[in-house]
């Protein structure tokens, strides 16, 4: 199929099963699946302008799907989301200035791969020796027996006392989360957005791989609620990237229409499946998406194609 | 149990196959449709163009959410 807009020749059903494999992640992770989309747009002959644009539109159509049926079981904190929408949009701003400042530079794509490598394989290192102390820890082993993740929305972590003391800090506004059940300074909820938005900008994506834990472990929202709530934020970020990339000539809707096609069923499939797990091993199975993440970045420099 | 989740397989198996009939017509249909107005859309006028293609995606999503819950529930009724 030719799509005149960016000038490529796609298979349809490549399209459709490449968003059917992103939904499923995207429902279960909470995250917007960039790191497989733009390769996988790539792969096709795509440019890259157009695969991270096109990317973005996909991610709306997606999350809106997962986030509705996160909704429907109660993962999506909606005051939390709005307040991070804020921060991530700012954030966002931050990481594309820096990257344009990097480009005047002429040395963004160094600078980029190493912080990428560095940020990845520590969240995933960081996330591996959590969710293991968890799960070995007595009320860990606690949770292991429970098949209903709703059983289990508020979950331990090894990390929790550092939690605790974050939403210790008294900074005024302090802000009550019902769903959530936490109360935070509104100003820890920006920066975390903010901080998600700065790589989300600097990366490219949704960064919904540094933001979902940076809810569990620096905000200490549940995993089931920050999955949910990631996704309901990313719906209102993605759409503002959506419309600043195509006014840039960077979007491809004929695309991402047909990646969605796959996206929507396998985003429900994703987001019920989250029932089915408790918050740690959720954590422990989000260990390889940076990874990937990593290892991309590690190819494209070692060969030179930008994958 | 084992009876539960080979109906729960079934059902899922025939709604994707009629999901997928469902999207190869939406593909012929709308895209072929849409191609060529988008196309001149985005190079012609990109703001509109941007304002349309998020309408597109928000609207695809709310469609499609709509008709994969409205198999779900058809076909798992029947096989009840």
């Amino acid at each position: 199929m030719f799509f005149p807009i960016s000038h490529a020749h796609i298979n349809p059903i490549y399209l459709a099963v490449v968003g059917f494999i992103i939904g499923i992640l995207g429902g279960f992770f909470g995250v917007g699946g960039s790191f497989i989309a733009g390769p996988a747009l790539r792969a096709m002959g795509v440019d890259w302008n157009f695969a991270v644009g096109t990317d973005l539109a996909h991610i709306v159509g997606k999350s809106i799907v997962a986030a509705k049926q996160h909704r429907a079981l109660g993962n999506v904190d909606l005051k939390l989301g709005l307040i991070m929408a804020f921060g991530t949009i700012a954030g966002a701003e931050c990481g594309a200035q820096l990257i344009q400042a990097l480009k005047r530079a002429g040395n963004v794509n160094t600078v980029v791969s190493y912080v990428a490598i560095v940020v990845y394989s520590g969240i995933a290192a960081f996330m591996l020796w959590e969710s293991r102390k968890t799960l070995r820890s007595a009320k860990g082993r606690s949770q292991r027996g429970l098949i209903k993740g709703a059983k289990s929305k508020k979950d331990h972590s090894a990390f929790g006392p550092v939690t605790r003391s974050i939403q210790r800090l008294k900074i005024w506004p302090m802000i009550t989360l019902p769903t959530s059940g936490i109360r935070i300074s509104l100003w820890t909820i920006l920066l975390v957005a903010f901080v998600g938005g700065v790589f989300s900008g600097f990366l490219g994506g949704g960064a919904g791989y540094i933001r979902m834990p940076s809810m569990v472990y620096v905000l200490g929202v549940p995993t089931h609620l920050a999955v949910g709530t990631d996704l309901f934020e990313i719906v209102i970020s993605a759409s503002y990237g959506t419309i600043t990339h195509a006014i840039k000539g960077n979007v491809d809707i004929l695309i991402a229409l047909v990646m969605h096609t796959g996206a929507a069923i396998g985003a429900q499939i994703g987001a019920v499946a989250t029932q089915y797990f408790t918050g740690p091993k959720i954590r422990l199975a989000f260990v390889p998406l940076p990874l990937i993440g990593a290892a991309i970045v590690i190819y494209t420099l070692m060969t030179g194609h930008k994958l | 149990m084992k009876k539960q989740a080979a109906k729960s397989l079934r059902a899922f198996a025939i709604e994707l196959a009629v999901y997928s009939v469902l999207v190869i017509c939406y593909f012929f249909l709308v895209l072929n449709l849409l191609g060529n107005w988008l196309y001149g859309l985005e190079s012609q006028h990109r703001y509109i163009y941007a304002g349309v293609a998020l309408s597109l995606i928000v609207g695809q999503a709310v469609l499609l959410d709509s008709v994969t819950t409205l198999l779900f529930r058809l076909l798992r009724g029947r096989l009840k």
